[in-house]
């Protein structure tokens, strides 16, 4: 069962700002998923690989060219804020 | 003219019966009428359709149309369209313009297919009854009390209405196999790297994919033959050549092996679904066709296998929507920690701050192996099953959802229960296989049912020459809704 606390942990980690309502709901209803995901731990699964993808291939390898073109304008056309080329964030360095 | 398949509005366009013009606008102008009820489009941009339209009428004078050219296609929501507003269903992309082409969008322009709009879907792709758009719910045109399913509704719903000739949809547990199955149209999922990822916003990498809904197996084996198609950009998408899976529609189900799993008519199954399915595969008994039990016994596992793997890779997926590249930004934050605290809880919505939530927790320390790997370990065991089954039988049938489409808020309080209704759909999606669902009849209260096709890895055109058949024999998807037919 998930505390309160932990889903104030989780949150933090998720960078969600969640009121203490938010997070009581929360609670409840993440318990409530978990107690149907905790089926698996039923399951013997000794020697079974894990899946990670539906595809049993490698990674394709291209040549060490330059593919993309130089389109920092237009990208930074749908950004909150930009001034001069760069992204504006609350200050972070003293 | 909205009842037409994508052939014989092709046909008419290439004998210049009618342009791509008089076709768009014939939709759009339905569209108008027909969306305040619906809630099926986010983004219309006549202006946008009308001047693509033009185009394709220019080729096709030129004597250099394409299958598809001039005719207009909507779109879900979360295809980058350049130019076009790309929301997810969501408020922290509510503004988003995307300034390029997703590659299904580039085909479909390739190939001189008309954007006719973006179609409302549930927040992310997070969804099973398009109730979590914040662009709000949209409703089933065969009873607007009804939701249209998910996470695709937005198309399965214009293309049951006749709102669009065809949509675009993606499939991560169901999505469109879900939607089409309680709006009455047929929906195809084809498997996971046939189609690129690439310009489609990600939910969970490892199981999306894109597909379409549209009327019938043909329009779907055309719109199919346009997506499909390598693509460097997407590292997942396999460079194998197509199938033609317009030329291969009409051989015909005579010996083919119809597995039918016995977990599938259970208790979970109600009757009103149940019946309408039987009598689809004896169609099929009737055309030849050979049913074989197959079993697919930890089937069971898949909806708790999934609600760990889709939530880790969308907790992942989502991190970078932080008010600073791109989309929304909060205001009224002291420093950058609570910036991205604050957009991202003024921006998403409730579903997906919970699968966040559940993907960090099943990904952080002392947690991991419980959870994310021991679900990655069942999944191989999912995927066994179906190559287990696949020995014995050419594709597999069943039902694509247990109950037709339900009242709109009537599961919105126990997000389990609604979770647990993808059992048909989500194995599909952890195995990587196509998936179909075509209408084969109604159930309680005249609400459609749908018949779920399942094929083997890379089979499609098995899986809509066999869809085709039925639809050859019976006409449960020439069936429109009384008040948009």
């Amino acid at each position: 069962m998930l505390s309160l606390e932990q889903i104030h942990r989780l949150a933090h980690l998720a960078r969600l700002e969640l009121s203490e309502s938010e997070a009581l709901a929360m609670r409840e209803q993440l318990n409530d998923i978990f107690a149907m995901v905790d089926s698996m731990s039923a399951v013997d699964t000794t020697g079974v690989a894990p899946m990670s993808h539906p595809q049993e291939v490698t990674q394709r390898l291209r040549e060490d060219v330059v593919t993309e073109t130089d389109e920092r304008a237009l990208f930074q056309s749908v950004a909150p804020a930009v001034e001069d080329g760069l992204y504006l964030v609350p200050k972070v360095i003293e | 003219m909205h009842n037409d398949t994508l052939a014989e509005l092709a046909r008419k366009l290439r004998a210049k019966e009618v342009s791509s013009v008089e076709v768009t606008r014939h939709f759009l102008d339905r569209i108008a009428t027909a969306n305040p009820a619906l809630n099926a489009f986010i983004t219309v941009d006549a202006q946008k359709s009308l001047a693509q339209a033009s185009a394709a009428d220019a080729r096709i004078a030129a004597g250099e149309a394409k299958p598809l050219t001039g005719i207009p296609v909507a779109h879900k929501d979360l295809f980058c369209a350049k130019g076009w507003r790309t929301t997810c269903g969501s408020k922290i992309l509510e503004n988003f313009v995307a300034p390029y082409d997703a590659h299904v969008i580039e085909q479909f322009d390739a190939a001189g297919a008309v954007i006719l709009g973006k179609t409302n879907m549930d927040e992310f792709a997070m969804g099973s009854s398009n109730e979590n758009s914040f662009f709000g719910p949209v409703r089933n045109p065969w009873d607007t009390k009804a939701v249209p399913g998910g996470s695709s509704g937005g198309s399965a719903a214009a293309v049951a209405a006749r709102l669009a000739p065809a949509a675009t949809g993606t499939d991560t547990g169901g999505s469109i196999r879900q939607p089409a199955s309680f709006t009455g149209v047929s929906g195809l999922r084809p498997t996971y790297g046939r189609v690129s990822r690439y310009g489609m916003v990600a939910f969970a990498s490892s199981l999306d994919q894109a597909g379409a809904l549209g009327k019938t197996a043909h329009d779907l084996a055309m719109v199919l033959d346009v997506m499909a198609g390598f693509d460097a950009r997407d590292s997942t998408c396999m460079d194998r050549p197509k199938d033609d899976y317009v030329g291969g529609l009409a051989r015909g189900v005579k010996g083919l092996r119809i597995g039918v799993p016995r977990e599938y008519f259970s208790k979970d199954l109600a009757r009103d679904v149940g019946d309408p399915i039987l009598a689809a595969i004896g169609e099929y008994k009737k055309q030849g066709a050979v049913v074989v039990e197959v079993g697919l016994p930890n089937q069971h596992l898949a909806v708790p296998v999934y609600y760990v793997l889709a939530p880790a890779e969308a907790s992942s997926n989502l991190a970078r929507y932080d008010g600073t590249r791109y989309g929304f930004r909060a205001s009224g934050y002291t420093d950058l920690l609570d910036m991205y605290k604050k957009t991202r809880a003024q921006g998403f919505g409730p579903e997906v701050k919970r699968r966040i939530l559940i993907g960090t927790y099943v990904l952080s320390h002392g947690y991991y192996d419980a959870y994310y790997l021991k679900a990655q370990r069942i999944r191989r065991l999912i995927a066994r099953d179906f190559a287990e089954a696949f020995g014995q039988c050419d594709v597999i049938m069943g039902p694509a959802a247990p109950c037709v489409a339900y009242d709109i808020g009537a599961k919105v309080t126990d997000c389990v229960q609604m979770y647990l209704d993808d059992l048909y759909t989500i194995p599909i999606n952890l195995a990587g296989l196509p998936g179909m669902s075509i209408p084969c009849g109604f159930g309680d209260k005249g609400r459609p049912v749908g018949l779920q096709i399942v094929g083997n890895y890379f089979d499609e055109a098995r899986m809509l020459s066999a869809a085709h058949a039925f639809q050859q024999a019976t006409d449960w998807h020439a069936r429109a809704p009384g008040d948009f037919a």
